[in-house]
Formats: structure tokens, C-alpha cells, sequence
């Protein structure tokens, strides 16, 4: 494979596939970027001129920007957090030997095959929902007033959404992580004289390490960008109470019609992106190493 | 004290029964070895004594108490697994301290102990490594100093030499044997090798699907087998078992003869045979002899014995050295 024929065919081969994911990638970026330095609004066509810096002075000085932001954290954090804790309680659960444990670990990775937009439309409508809904229901049953859950707790309620749906991927993940855990090392630290939450914190956790860093890497990438989930519910509301970056975005281009505004929306959320990245492959990157 | 008696203990999964019922009295400060062929049931007799099983029927006492419903922590027995069951992400120092860490020690006591273990096993220099960077003779040393902290009333040694290479073998069935001469504390120890059982034991226990068939110290198996199934476990290379007209010449259905209790002869003796093979060790020649009426027979004769494939030979069994055993296998004395 070392020759120079074979170098050069095997250049020549990866070309389209190079060239296609350059353009899809670095044109939109480009793009972005050009009209993130343009005054560029659609509702005053041919009127774009160049503004320097003024679009990102904009966004940036947007009372509703800070308020995304800490949104966007806030529901990253707490979807990491149900995800991984419920995923590893419930991954020892459904790792233990019971009856009809295929058809439940089938149950469980259900919620993941079912598309953003349906799972969040159920929820609102017959969960959430303070008339038909079945918390409603619940709540009338012990005598309660039911909770509008998306008018009073919706970053709460999109978190709970948002979380239902990925704890199954948490859960898969670090299943197949429990069952490559030695039986022996168990058996040894059993009698060893640890108990079971010392055996869980001291051999399983540690075992754990590099498939809980997995999901939390993917499922931050995934989470930034959180959208359908909530156009379908609160639609950002009420006024931006679960607004967070791309839904932002969002109503900059498609309900504004302001291009330039919105692409330099866009760039910040690239860098904030990048930010958290390297804020997570600090903290937690190691664990990847061999 | 490590007196640990097996009273009629039984072990079934499901419907297979793998222990029967196994009577055992082990004395405190023995060396005991389980030893039979793979699948007899010995590995889960040392679990149902560690308590990694429960037992299905029967009793086990430890030092005299009760032990049969206790969890492992607290029967005050250590083990050391096939796989040395090392914890991959703690190192040397820490894989020793966790038992003293899980009893709640103090960090000084620990620190002495787990140092004084270290130097015992040559490995002070190794303490800040991880397992995954020790080669396979210092991490069953780790296992071991992992056991030999805890200061238990008996060892559990499951196959514990099995993944080491031949050389190794030596080494630490050596290590493991001064070990039990200076703490002087029971030790159980489980393998498939009649080398290791007959080099190391005070009292060897034969197994067979999950039935004891003799216990006794190495000598004793070796000159008095109780039936031909130990006969043919103990002892290397293995007794020549004899059945057909020659068998019944001598009135027993299976004829037993060591290779070492034959006499062999180019000019003449009891059985003619050619021979097949010729494995010269320098120190003993063992040679396999096609003896007409007879069947394959190993023979040990002398190292410089200078024989080869096609000769003809004579073999004299020696007199009182002849085992013979009965149509159920049985000895007859």
C-alpha cells in the first residue's frame, strides 16, 4: 500500500468525498460568516451594507441572549445529569437476571426511536397537558390543582422531555459497559469485605469511566442544539422563559427576517460550542486514554 | 486457627448436580489440595467454602462456628482467583489496602502492613504501578500480598498457576509453599496438575464428579490407591492399567503397574514388547512398548538407556510393587 501508484489512487478515490465535505461544510460557514458582517434584513431587500461589527454588538447586548445561554446550559446540565444517573441506576437494574428481561431492555430503548417532535407533541398534549393530561388526572386524584406544566416550569418540563428521551442511550451505553465488568474482580472485592455501595463506587464506577465520558460527550454535542423540542411546546416561552441559542437564532432569521443578526448568532454559538468542548475534553478527556 | 469442616455438602444448579455430598474435615495449618479433572467439581467446592455459592444441602463450620449462611467478608478466608482478579484502575499499593480499607484500618496501619506484604513478595518497587504494567508472575504475587494482608484463617487458592508459563510454574509453587511454611496457616488450594497437588500438599483430596474418591498425604495415594481412577491421577507418567488375560492371570479384573516398578531387559522377562517411542530426558528414558497380549505400556528406565523405535525388549514387572483392582475399579489389598 506504500507505493506511490497506490497513494496516489487511493488520493484520487477519497477526492469526491473530501471535496464534497468541504463544500458542505465551509460554504454554509463562509456564508454565515459573510452575512453576520452585513446589515441584512428580509423584510428590506437590497438594502444589505456592510456594518462592520454591529450585528454581534447587537446580539450580544440582547437582554435575551444572556437569558439563552444560561437556558441552554441549565438544559444541557440537567438532561446530562437525569441521563446519566437514571441511565447507570436503571443500566444495574435491567442488568440484573430477571423474567422477560429482553422484552423490557426493548422496552427501555424504546423512547429513542421515537422522533423529537412526536415524543415532545405527547408530551404536551397527553401528559402535560392541564386539562386532558394524564398529571391533570393524577393531580384530580388526590384531590390537587393540576400544573400548567409548559406555562410555569417549561425549562423544567423541556428538560424532562428532552431527558426521557436520551436516558435510553445513557442506559444502552453503559449496560454494555456493565456486562465487560469482570465477575471475578466483584467476587474478589466481596471478599475483600465491601459492601455493596463500596463495591459500586470503588469497582463498577471506575469501570464505568470511559462509557459515562462517552455519553456525555455526545449527548452535549446533541443537547446544545436542542430545537424541535421546543418549537413544538412552549415555542420559547413564556416571552423567553425556555428560549435557549438556536431557538434564539431561530427567531432572529424566521420571525425577524433579520440574515445578519442571526448568522452572527450563529458564530457565537460556534464559539460557545467550542468553548464547552474544550471545557469538557479538560475535565473529562482523560478518561478516553488507555 | 483455620479448622474448616464440610458436612455433607451438596450443590446443585438446577436440575445438574455438581457436589453429591462431600464429607471433609481440613485440620488448621494444613495444606490441602483439591485435585481431579477439569469439571469435578473442585473450583465450586472451594466457592461454596470461601461462600461465593450457597451451598444447596449440608453444613460447613469454620473453627467450629456455623459458616453455611455467612456472606464471604465475614468468614475470615481470603482467595486468590485464576484471573488474580486484580482492580485494573487502582495500583500495586492500593489493590493490597483494599481489604484493610474496606475492615475501616487507619491510614498508618495500612501503610505498614501493605509495605511489610510488599517486601515479603519482592514488590516495593512496584507498588505505584498499575496491573495492566506488571508482567503475569508480579501480578499473581499482588493477589497473594492482596490475601496475606488480611491475616485470614485460610487461603483459597483457585488454579492459581495456571496462566503462568512453565518456568514461572516452578518459581511460585516454590513461593507458595515457603509462604505456607512460614505463616503456618491453612491453605486451600485447587488444581487440575498432579504435579502441583503431590509437590505441595500435607493432604491431597482427589475429586471426581463432585464425589472425594480418597484423601490422604501424596505417599500415601501414590503407594495405596484406594480405587484405579487415582491409581491413574497420581503419579507421573501415569500407572500402566492392564485389564484382559493378563489381568485375570494375577485373579482381578485391572492389573496396575507404575512405569517406574518395571524392570527392564534385553534378554529376557515376563512380557516381550517393541518399542514405539523413546523419550530420553537424560535423567530417566521413558519408552511406550507395544507388548503382545498386554497393549501400550510406559516403561521409565535409566537415562542413558540407549534404545530405539523398533527394538525388542523384555519387562518384568517388580513383585510387590503390582496394584490390582477389582470389576468395580476398587483396590484389592
Amino acid at each position: 500500500m506504500a507505493t506511490m501508484h497506490t497513494q496516489n489512487t487511493a488520493r484520487l478515490m477519497m477526492s469526491p468525498a473530501v471535496l464534497m465535505l468541504l463544500v458542505w461544510m465551509v460554504v454554509p460557514l463562509g456564508m454565515t460568516l459573510y452575512f453576520s458582517f452585513l446589515r441584512y434584513n428580509l423584510l428590506m431587500p437590497g438594502m444589505e451594507h456592510f456594518t462592520g461589527f454591529g450585528n454581534y454588538e447587537f446580539f450580544l447586548s440582547d437582554p435575551a441572549f444572556f437569558e439563552a445561554l444560561a437556558n441552554t446550559l441549565l438544559l444541557v446540565g440537567g438532561v446530562l445529569l437525569v441521563t446519566v444517573v437514571g441511565g447507570t441506576f436503571l443500566a444495574i437494574l435491567i442488568n440484573q437476571p430477571f423474567w422477560g428481561q429482553g422484552i423490557v431492555r426493548l422496552l427501555v430503548i424504546a423512547p429513542f426511536f421515537v422522533m423529537p417532535t412526536v415524543s415532545a407533541l405527547v408530551w404536551k398534549n397527553m401528559l402535560m397537558h392541564p386539562v386532558n393530561g394524564l398529571f391533570a388526572w393524577i393531580a384530580h386524584g388526590f384531590g390537587l390543582d393540576p400544573v400548567d406544566w409548559l406555562a410555569v416550569l417549561p425549562l423544567f418540563s423541556i428538560t424532562m422531555i428532552v431527558a426521557w428521551g436520551w436516558l435510553p442511550f445513557a442506559t444502552l451505553i453503559i449496560l454494555t459497559a456493565l456486562q465487560s465488568l469482570d465477575q471475578e474482580q466483584q467476587e474478589a472485592a466481596e471478599m475483600d469485605g465491601a459492601g455493596i455501595v463500596s463495591i459500586f463506587t470503588y469497582i463498577t464506577l471506575p469501570h464505568l469511566s470511559r462509557a459515562l465520558t462517552v455519553v456525555v460527550l455526545i449527548e452535549t454535542i446533541f443537547l446544545l442544539s436542542i430545537f424541535a423540542e421546543i418549537y413544538v411546546t412552549t415555542s420559547g416561552g413564556p416571552g423567553t422563559a425556555s428560549t435557549n441559542i438556536s431557538f434564539l437564532i431561530y427567531a432572529e432569521a424566521l420571525l425577524k427576517y433579520d440574515v445578519g443578526s442571526a448568522a452572527a448568532g450563529g458564530v457565537v454559538a460556534i464559539i460557545l460550542a467550542n468553548i464547552v468542548a474544550i471545557f469538557l475534553i479538560r475535565m473529562i478527556g482523560k478518561n478516553l486514554e488507555a | 486457627m483455620g479448622a474448616i469442616t464440610l458436612q455433607k455438602v451438596s450443590k446443585s444448579f438446577g436440575d445438574v448436580t455438581v457436589i453429591p455430598g462431600v464429607d471433609l474435615e481440613i485440620n488448621d495449618g494444613e495444606f490441602v489440595v483439591f485435585v481431579g479433572p477439569s469439571g469435578c467439581g473442585k473450583s465450586t467446592l472451594l466457592r461454596l467454602i470461601a461462600g461465593l455459592e450457597d451451598v444447596t444441602s449440608g453444613a460447613i463450620r469454620i473453627n467450629g462456628t456455623d459458616a453455611t449462611g455467612m456472606p464471604p467478608a465475614k468468614r475470615g478466608l481470603a482467595m486468590v482467583f485464576q484471573s488474580y482478579a486484580l482492580y485494573p484502575h487502582m495500583s500495586v499499593y492500593k489493590n493490597i489496602a483494599f481489604p484493610l480499607k474496606m475492615a475501616g484500618q487507619d491510614q498508618a496501619a495500612i501503610k505498614q502492613k501493605v509495605e511489610s506484604a510488599a517486601s515479603v513478595l519482592n514488590l516495593t518497587d512496584y507498588l505505584d504501578r498499575r496491573p495492566g504494567q506488571l508482567s503475569g508472575g508480579q501480578r499473581q504475587r499482588v493477589a497473594i500480598g492482596r490475601a496475606i494482608v488480611r491475616e485470614p484463617d485460610a487461603f483459597l487458592f483457585d488454579e492459581p498457576l495456571s496462566n503462568l508459563d512453565a518456568s514461572l510454574r516452578v518459581n511460585m509453587r516454590l513461593e507458595i509453599s515457603e509462604l505456607h511454611q512460614s505463616l503456618a496457616t491453612t491453605m486451600i488450594y485447587v488444581t487440575h496438575d498432579q504435579v502441583e497437588a503431590m509437590t505441595m500438599a500435607d493432604k491431597i483430596v482427589v475429586l471426581r464428579a463432585g464425589n472425594i474418591e480418597q484423601v490422604g498425604s501424596p505417599l500415601e495415594l501414590y503407594r495405596n490407591p484406594a480405587n484405579a481412577f487415582v491409581a491413574g491421577f497420581i503419579g507421573s507418567p501415569k500407572m500402566n492399567l492392564i485389564e484382559g488375560p493378563e489381568a485375570e492371570k494375577q485373579s482381578c479384573t485391572t492389573l496396575g503397574v507404575r512405569p517406574e516398578h518395571i524392570a527392564v531387559s534385553t534378554d529376557g522377562g515376563a512380557w516381550k514388547g517393541v518399542v514405539g517411542v523413546a523419550e530420553h530426558l537424560g535423567s530417566d528414558t521413558f519408552l511406550h512398548v507395544r507388548v503382545e497380549g498386554v497393549g501400550l505400556m510406559t516403561v521409565r528406565a535409566e537415562g542413558e538407556f540407549d534404545l530405539h523405535h523398533g527394538q525388542t525388549i523384555f519387562l518384568t514387572p517388580v513383585p510387590d510393587k503390582i496394584y490390582r483392582f477389582d470389576k468395580n475399579g476398587n483396590a484389592i489389598r
